[in-house]
């Protein structure tokens, strides 16, 4: 699959802020940092901002942007209009978590159950937005049980990350942030290295004879194609990167993704507020490079049947 | 809208014969004269005469070449949207845009609400649709809603171009829910198949098998005078007879 820097800066941004949203709306249930209005004010600032910014991003994705509305329609029965519908309403309880906050300086009561309520609806948007691409059947790599984990697990850890390192910046920082941070990267790790061994060991179930009917006559193999130049469906759908880049570009996901930010937020408990806050910036740093190679990866790695019609042999 | 009718009045589709379609493009051209002017106009082409011309086309016709040795054929195989009777391409459509319409099953995208986020092409197993980059939406195949039930065609224009281009009568267009139309009862005689069943979307779309070749039995063990070798000298006289042999015995 084409991999679209629009849906990859979507899908990474949003998703950091989404599990951002998560960590601080967590923190302000169970009290576990101040109410300071400045730390909720740059929390909530990050988390909105990075969540704006992937909205309008996924907006360049689309060939007329400006009917983009019309996407909020068909959540009975469109995982896109779903995920669509849950980014925006997200908004509403964050943004009357993030007043009590900041405004009035505590996160109890009303205040509370918008904490409660901005975590359901944000794990749920990184859900609906997982649940998009493993839904489709015609993307075997992409429709397995583990495809949606990823996605709520990458940007709870993305959140996580950017939540120990402001509690940093702020001389906030805390332990358990840090074991969040390492714990939430650990289990991305595990779960990513399972999506490789998962797709890697996949059995190849669809062959051109059988996406051509034509296997009781013998081996399918194209003679000529339909058109000279690629068409949409090659374009869109025929992306291919070889083997052994691919092996190359998850070991740089496993080293800037995972690697450099749990070593970086480890070194936050270092007793010095220069070194703690270089490391953590330096794990935000990593995590936005390995979890954008990661995202660009998971399209270029999958394949889509149709690819059989235009000479692959299995998909 | 996105949610499928539960059932359709008529299952308006094509049956296409691999046997005799000889891969003439006749269709994908003609598909492509009359639907860049008719509904969802236009079909843009990019750089149409640059170094990478690419365009939106609702059909394509691909060739194969099918088995091994003597009895391996070309199968010229056109592919365009089936017109499936559970079509993911619609349920997955945010906007409401695609849709199965109750009264003929035609599957269709409608071009002034599609916001062009190509979801409907990736989740199709058949590549049936295709972005057009110039018209910001998707195209597909419409089984040339707007001649079928055109009455200001003549009687015998009102079925798909690409049906009325097909020179070998490759082509056929009918209701393949009555079982008593004419395609229904071509599919049944031919043993005629779906694509990918497996995906369960149900394709209303059938394809007929290319026949066994007479020949074929032939072909494991030649017995045309060339191979057995007795009264082939090489003259061409003896060359025009070996070609005569073989063009009467088929």
């Amino acid at each position: 699959m084409h991999p679209a820097y629009s849906v990859i800066l979507f899908t990474t941004a949003s998703g950091g802020g989404y599990g951002l949203l998560v960590w601080l709306a967590l923190a302000g249930l169970l009290d576990l940092v101040p109410t300071e209005p400045w730390l909720g004010f740059f929390g909530f600032s990050l988390a909105f901002a990075l969540i704006t910014a992937g909205l309008l991003s996924s907006t360049a994705h689309l060939g007329r942007p400006e009917r983009a509305w019309r996407a909020f329609s068909q959540w009975r029965t469109s995982r896109l209009s779903r995920e669509g519908v849950m980014a925006v309403a997200t908004y509403v309880p964050a943004g009357l978590l993030g007043v009590g906050w900041v405004f009035l300086g505590h996160t109890s009561g009303l205040f509370a159950l918008a904490a409660l309520v901005t975590i359901v609806c944000a794990v749920l948007t990184l859900y609906t937005t997982g649940m998009i691409y493993a839904s489709l059947r015609t993307i075997p790599q992409w429709h397995q049980p583990l495809t949606a984990p990823i996605y709520i697990v990458l940007g709870l850890a993305s959140g996580a990350i950017l939540l120990n390192s402001m509690l940093q910046v702020f001389g906030l920082c805390a332990a358990w942030s840090i074991w969040l941070a390492i714990a939430c990267l650990g289990l991305g790790l595990l779960l990513e290295a399972a999506y490789w061994q998962t797709i890697d060991g996949a059995l190849k179930q669809y062959t051109v004879e059988a996406a051509t009917g034509l296997g009781q006559m013998g081996k399918v193999r194209p003679l000529e194609r339909p058109h000279s130049q690629p068409n949409f469906v090659m374009r869109e759908m025929g992306y291919r990167i070889g083997r052994t880049h691919s092996l190359t570009l998850r070991k740089l996901v496993v080293w800037f993704g995972f690697a450099v930010p749990i070593a970086s937020t480890l070194a936050s408990f270092i007793p010095s507020a220069i070194i703690g806050g270089v490391a953590s910036l330096l794990a935000v740093a990593g995590a936005a490079v390995g979890i954008v190679l990661e995202r660009w990866l998971f399209f270029a790695e999958a394949e889509h049947v149709v690819s059989l019609y235009y000479g692959a042999d299995r998909a | 809208m996105t949610s499928l009718p539960a059932t359709t009045e008529k299952k308006l589709g094509l049956v296409i014969d691999l046997d005799t379609c000889v891969g003439c493009q006749a269709c994908v051209t003609s598909c492509k004269e009359w639907n860049t002017g008719g509904y969802s106009a236009p079909l843009t082409d990019q750089q149409p005469y640059g170094a990478d011309p690419h365009g939106a086309w609702l059909n394509r016709v691909h060739s194969y070449e099918v088995g091994d040795g003597p009895t391996s054929q070309t199968v010229h195989f056109p592919r365009s949207c089936l017109h499936c009777d559970e079509p993911a391409c619609v349920t997955v459509c945010p906007t409401g845009a695609s849709y199965k319409r109750a009264e003929d099953g035609i599957v269709l995208v409608n071009p002034d609400t599609c916001i062009g986020c190509k979801l409907c092409s990736w989740a199709c197993p058949y590549g049936a649709r295709e972005y057009d980059y110039g018209h910001g939406v998707m195209k597909k195949c419409t089984l040339c809603v707007d001649r079928i039930y055109n009455e200001h065609l003549p009687e015998e224009d009102r079925i798909p171009a690409c049906v009325r281009a097909c020179p070998t009568g490759a082509r056929h267009f009918g209701d393949l829910g009555d079982p008593d139309s004419a395609v229904s009862k071509l599919v049944a005689e031919r043993g005629g198949f779906d694509l990918l069943p497996e995906f369960g979307y149900k394709p209303v779309n059938k394809y007929l098998p290319p026949r066994q070749r007479r020949d074929a039995s032939a072909g494991s063990s030649p017995s045309s005078p060339v191979e057995s070798g007795s009264s082939a000298t090489g003259a061409t006289a003896d060359r025009l007879f070996v070609w005569l042999d073989r063009i009467l015995s088929r």
